[in-house]
């Protein structure tokens, strides 16, 4: 059963990064699990006995945790996370009900980490399907921390959220600066209304003459029309290298032969887009860097 | 000079203040559960304020680069609604023991009533219990009989003095605490407490051994930077910097640092995982400014 991977891959990753006292705290956690008090309490208290350090992971076990489930990756979790992780797996529980209250009572407590940590650990969690309308509900907060614990480097949006509620979650990331690139699946769920809300996002910067990521034009390509020449021939001509890229990536992905003859115009561009020169993803990597 | 404000309640603050606090030099605040101003009628309005403190209060505090600590309690004019408190007292294990809640508090009387008695008590009990500190709310009126009763409750729940911060002391108050072995704090608060040309007395009096101060700024006529300005006038009327450093820094952290949810290293090292957190659009405030204070707006009487 895929729990009990889950559950034996967090034991495993942790054994290398806790120590033994923390280690014997958890084990004492683990077998006192199925009184609720206890459970509350345990989970609360986990930073101060195994604490807050960053995991140290191999390449092999990010490889692993991929395997285990497409998009898992704990590669900037800390060990209370992957501890606090692990008790949410273990809990007791009957049925779905169950376990979406025990998950409702914990949220409506949580602190700033503890928030984070819940939101991250929601594609590994049981019943994952009732989590939907939670994870819609993690993308309306203010606090960056629970925004990128459930938008960036988390596989649950791309597997569970409605179109609606997803391109709400990237037009947020867009909006607050957020790095697209960490956002699992994106690609995969690109779609016309959102394209459509990224364009006129768009001109509202450049009306307030305000910066734009230049990611965005990563979900726009497919949907690009001849109305949007202009704006594409401003990223052309526009002073940053990366909106030159930007706009000669989402030329290429277009689906509009009109439109894809722009591009061979500039043919040196071309031929670094063939040559794998720059993609989305250094585009993404460099674009936050300021 | 760096600062800790470990009483100030800035839900009830602007983002102004949170600038000005931290151009000042406070890195570290304590924000102690409290009276809203108006009585609560739910249980409800409880645990949405107490998760309000460990959640979005302390990311706004992050994005000024300051670290928001909190107490939790019940706080005595709201416990005088008992059939409100017996629910509320069933909420406070599920926050007592989050992170970064350096106390339970602030707690105490404040008319003296036997509801306000009965809550006090359980709620040194529940101190005790999960080896918390306690911020001690001392009453405006019958002050100085009500701050002798709070501690003497105190100890006869078996509570370590260095377990206790009295707060809101005077002149009338400090030898009591003192003497008694609890910790004594300040409240810097325009009108109704301590002024700051008064604190400096007390210090040249009594040293800094065990004493600290505050602002206790809230939702009334207050100032979110009276430990700033106040440590300031202590250095212009000739006081040490290292026990003004004590009175406004050190001793605060020693006190709620024996909850250990608090050290110096959270708010001296910046970690990978809290740059991960800044919210890109702000600016973020960094250590090192130059305090902004003007210099003739450094009395509070």
């Amino acid at each position: 059963m895929r729990l009990d991977d889950y559950t034996s891959y967090l034991s495993a990753i942790l054994a290398a990064n806790q120590t033994e006292a923390g280690a014997a705290w958890l084990r004492k956690q683990i077998e006192q699990l199925h009184s609720e008090k206890a459970f509350y309490l345990a989970f609360s208290q986990v930073p101060r006995f195994v604490g807050k350090q960053p995991l140290h992971l191999t390449s092999d076990q990010l490889a692993e945790a991929a395997q285990l489930r497409a998009g898992f990756n704990p590669g900037l979790w800390t060990v209370d996370q992957a501890v606090r992780t692990l008790l949410l797996l273990q809990v007791p529980h009957h049925t779905s009900t169950e376990y979406s209250c025990l998950l409702k009572e914990l949220f409506s407590v949580a602190d700033l980490s503890e928030l984070a940590t819940l939101y991250a650990a929601l594609p590994l969690l049981p019943y994952p399907e009732s989590h939907r309308e939670r994870a819609a509900e993690g993308v309306r907060t203010t606090m960056t921390s629970v925004f990128d614990a459930i938008a960036l480097n988390n596989p649950y949006p791309h597997d569970y959220l409605p179109t609606q509620a997803w391109n709400q979650m990237v037009l947020k990331a867009v909006f607050n600066a957020r790095p697209l690139h960490r956002i699992y699946g994106l690609d995969n769920r690109r779609n016309a209304a959102l394209a459509h809300m990224l364009i006129d996002y768009a001109h509202e910067r450049w009306a307030a003459s305000r910066a734009l990521t230049p990611e965005v034009w990563r979900l726009v390509g497919p949907y690009l029309t001849t109305d949007n020449m202009p704006d594409v021939e401003r990223l052309f001509q526009s002073s940053n290298e990366l909106e030159n890229q930007a706009g000669a990536l989402a030329l290429a992905e277009s689906n509009s032969p009109e439109i894809k003859d722009l591009l061979s115009q500039h043919s040196d561009i071309e031929m670094k887009i063939r040559n794998g020169d720059f993609t989305w993803q250094s585009i993404g990597e460099r674009a936050y860097t300021a | 000079m760096l600062f800790i404000d470990p009483h100030v309640h800035m839900t009830s603050r602007t983002t102004d203040d949170y600038e000005a606090m931290r151009n000042a030099g406070v890195v570290a605040i304590i924000e102690p559960a409290f009276w809203m101003g108006q009585p609560r009628t739910q249980v409800g309005t409880f645990k949405d304020y107490y998760s309000h403190l460990i959640g979005f209060e302390r990311f706004r505090a992050s994005q000024f680069g300051i670290k928001h600590y909190c107490t939790i309690g019940l706080n005595s004019k709201e416990a005088n609604n008992e059939a409100l408190a017996e629910e509320v007292m069933e909420l406070l294990p599920l926050f007592v023991c989050k992170e970064g809640v350096v106390g339970v508090g602030e707690i105490g009387y404040d008319d003296q009533t036997a509801a306000e008695d009965k809550y006090y008590r359980l709620q040194l009990e529940l101190a005790r219990e999960v080896n918390l500190p306690v911020q001690i709310h001392t009453p405006h009126r019958d002050k100085k009989k009500g701050t002798l009763r709070s501690m003497e409750v105190a100890l006869e729940h078996g509570l370590d003095p260095s377990m206790v911060i009295v707060d809101h002391n005077n002149e009338e108050t400090v030898q009591d605490v003192l003497d008694r072995g609890f910790w004594a704090a300040f409240t810097i608060y325009p009108h109704t407490k301590m002024g700051n040309e008064r604190m400096t007395e007390i210090v040249k009096q009594y040293g800094p051994e065990r004493i600290f101060i505050n602002s206790a700024a809230d939702w009334g006529i207050s100032d979110p930077l009276a430990v700033p300005k106040t440590a300031h006038l202590m250095l212009e009327r000739g006081i040490p910097a290292e026990t003004v450093q004590l009175v406004t820094y050190q001793n605060a952290l020693e006190a709620f640092g024996q909850s250990g949810q608090m050290q110096e290293s959270d708010w001296l090292t910046t970690t990978q995982i809290d740059q991960s957190q800044k919210f890109s659009g702000n600016s973020i405030l960094r250590g090192g400014q130059t305090p902004k204070i003007e210099s003739d707006a450094t009395i509070i009487r």
